[in-house]
């Protein structure tokens, strides 16, 4: 393994800003890994990490494939992370809307540029992802359709669900549907947390991105344990959203991951103040709970959950 | 003798907060009673999508303050809605709070999605159909700007036009950007209602000499539209931008103190001080920013820490 310095920043008061990335083997561009860009997405930071001490073990067992080269970068945004904000520590901007970013440009469009520079030349890229919704999701590879999406290649992470979702106007600007143009084939690893640390799920992701880079031929290592799903494809309209109507002390009565029957209570809405029941979500069919709202308040009108 | 006017204050959008409190959108519609209530002409004045941008609300008091003084002047309808992001405002925050969403980027939003798409949803449902929406911003609290209309180039035959009625100092034409397809003016002018973007002055604060400028433009684009029969105001002919290659950005070299020397809106020759860079530990010049051609600077940096990148001015080559 050797570590290198992917992007430096310089700053009037801080040190040096490192982004810092983790090479295995030598030879072609196989994959990329990149981890977390803002500053709460600790998870993904904590999976690459899991993946970066597999990957030493690996190499150590020589079991990376021959003139092949593993590029890891676990974070992009640091100084974020160091002082709890999600976005870029001065402006606010976010470096996952920024791509491929612009050298001459605002802070963090260089941040962008830097870091694209040293991943778009990869065969495949993979991020740990977090999405806009706070709450816990079933973990799942998540891809857009581009024209350059390869489904059949997402289900050898063995994830329970490939998710792929019409592209948006904001998502042009993301690293993954950049990678996507540059003809790299993306994928967004999505765990179960984002704030908060799950190693199981961790785990779990570290051992689906070793066996897609053994279909790959990338890695010749054995994994056991992990998921072991053939993976079902997911688009917009195969889930359910169950919203709410009310708004007040959100209570969930169910998993992620559970099995429920069409009527089920999913969660509970209280009033803050006296403590009623405001409203009773119940399942509109019977389903799978794929994503669940997980802070202790809620607005009304908001998607509590979502069943596939 | 002076006619009345109905000043009707409503919400357009209304969501339950978690405890104790309803989210509202205000609207504030004015129109004529009687006859001169006949002309179904509207103008929608918007503001506050962004929560720490405060321009518009001296624009929208002094807007509705002039209707009031001279009602028998309304012969259409002025729908003023200050506060589109009214939490924003209220925290000094500039996109949603509880969801750090820029709500600049989510239109035009959708029923059956999360509330922030919700509330954007409705508001295009109550402003789509008027033959003009202003939609007021005030850069951040980073830039100040000159006052001036933005547009898409694909929306230029349309919207030039209306821009020149407004009052401000410069137009920027500027190319079709995908990641802009979810502003606010976009989605609706996409949809077949006229939309400008206004920028001027600075974020948190209030500008009133920019303030009483663009008021002065919106009663004048109000009177050319025929909702408004004041007398007619002696408005400024802006410089139309419309080629890529028209302004100059400065970035930041170097991390440090912006401190400005060259003046806002003021022209500047080939190779004047912008302004220095310094290093308040070491007491030294980082950088020294100078113009490579001449122009105006329309864009000047207000707050004085920059990171590498960070954006300290724009001219306009002249």
């Amino acid at each position: 393994m050797k570590k290198k310095i992917i992007y430096e920043l310089n700053a009037l008061y801080r040190e040096p800003m490192q982004v810092m990335g983790y090479v295995f083997g030598e030879g072609e561009k196989s994959v990329c890994v990149v981890g977390s860009m803002r500053g709460n997405e600790v998870q993904q930071m904590f999976s690459c990490s899991c993946l970066i001490r597999r990957l030493k073990k690996l190499e150590e067992r020589q079991e990376l494939a021959a003139g092949k080269s593993i590029l890891v970068i676990p974070c992009i945004n640091s100084y974020s992370m160091n002082i709890g904000k999600r976005f870029w520590s001065t402006d606010n901007t976010d470096i996952n809307r920024m791509f491929p970013g612009y050298q001459e440009g605002e802070t963090t469009q260089r941040i962008a540029a830097g870091v694209f520079d040293a991943v778009k030349d990869y065969s495949i890229g993979i991020q740990f992802a977090s999405n806009y919704m706070s709450g816990r999701f079933l973990p799942h590879i998540r891809m857009m359709r581009t024209g350059f999406e390869d489904i059949e290649a997402a289900k050898n992470f063995a994830f329970p669900y490939v998710m792929v979702r019409d592209t948006r106007p904001f998502d042009t600007t993301t690293l993954n549907y950049n990678w996507q143009i540059w003809e790299t084939k993306a994928y967004s690893v999505y765990t179960t947390d984002t704030e908060e640390i799950d190693r199981q799920s961790a785990a779990d992701a570290v051992k689906g991105i070793e066996k897609m880079l053994n279909a790959a031929g990338i890695l010749n290592s054995r994994v056991s344990g992990g998921y072991h799903y053939y993976s079902q494809v997911l688009c917009d309209g195969s889930l359910l959203s169950v919203r709410c109507r009310e708004a007040g002390i959100y209570e969930n009565k169910v998993y992620v991951g559970e099995e429920v029957h069409e009527g089920q209570l999913l969660a509970e809405i209280t009033d803050p103040y006296e403590g009623t029941v405001l409203e009773q979500l119940t399942a509109p069919a019977d389903a799978t709970v794929f994503f669940q709202h997980k802070a202790p308040l809620i607005y009304a009108d908001t998607t509590a959950l979502k069943l596939v | 003798m002076s006619q009345e006017i109905r000043s009707e204050i409503s919400s357009i959008c209304q969501v339950k907060l978690p405890v104790g409190e309803t989210l509202n959108i205000k609207r504030n519609r004015l129109t004529p009673l009687g006859k001169a209530g006949d002309c179904k002409r509207r103008i929608g004045i918007v503001t506050g999508i962004h929560g720490d941008e405060l321009e518009g609300q001296y624009v929208c008091y002094e807007v509705v303050r002039r209707i009031r003084e001279r009602p028998e002047c309304l012969v259409g309808t002025v729908d003023v809605y200050p506060a589109m992001n009214p939490m924003g405002i209220d925290s000094v925050t500039r996109g949603i709070p509880g969801f750090d969403l820029d709500m600049n980027r989510i239109f035009p939003g959708s029923r059956d999605g999360a509330m922030t798409e919700y509330v954007a949803h409705k508001i295009i449902e109550d402003l789509a159909g008027a033959d003009l929406i202003v939609d007021i911003h005030a850069s951040n609290i980073y830039l100040t700007e000159i006052p001036q209309i933005r547009i898409n180039e694909l929306h230029k035959d349309t919207l030039v036009p209306l821009a020149r009625h407004m009052n401000v100092d410069f137009v920027w034409v500027h190319a079709s950007s995908t990641v802009l397809e979810s502003t606010l003016a976009y989605s609706l002018n996409s949809t077949g209602t006229p939309t400008l973007v206004v920028e001027a002055g600075v974020g948190m604060r209030i500008t009133k000499g920019y303030c009483q400028q663009l008021a002065d433009g919106l009663m004048n684009t109000m009177r050319a539209l025929g909702i408004w029969q004041g007398e007619a105001l002696s408005v400024r002919e802006p410089i139309v931008a419309d080629r890529a290659d028209s302004v100059v950005f400065f970035n930041a070299p170097a991390a440090g103190i912006f401190v400005p020397e060259a003046g806002h809106w003021t022209m500047l020759e080939k190779g004047d001080k912008v302004g220095d860079i310094v290093n308040p530990l070491t007491g030294e010049i980082l950088s020294e920013i100078t113009t490579p051609e001449k122009g105006i600077l329309f864009t000047i940096r207000e707050y004085p820490v920059v990171d590498e990148g960070s954006l300290v001015g724009r001219l306009l080559k002249r």
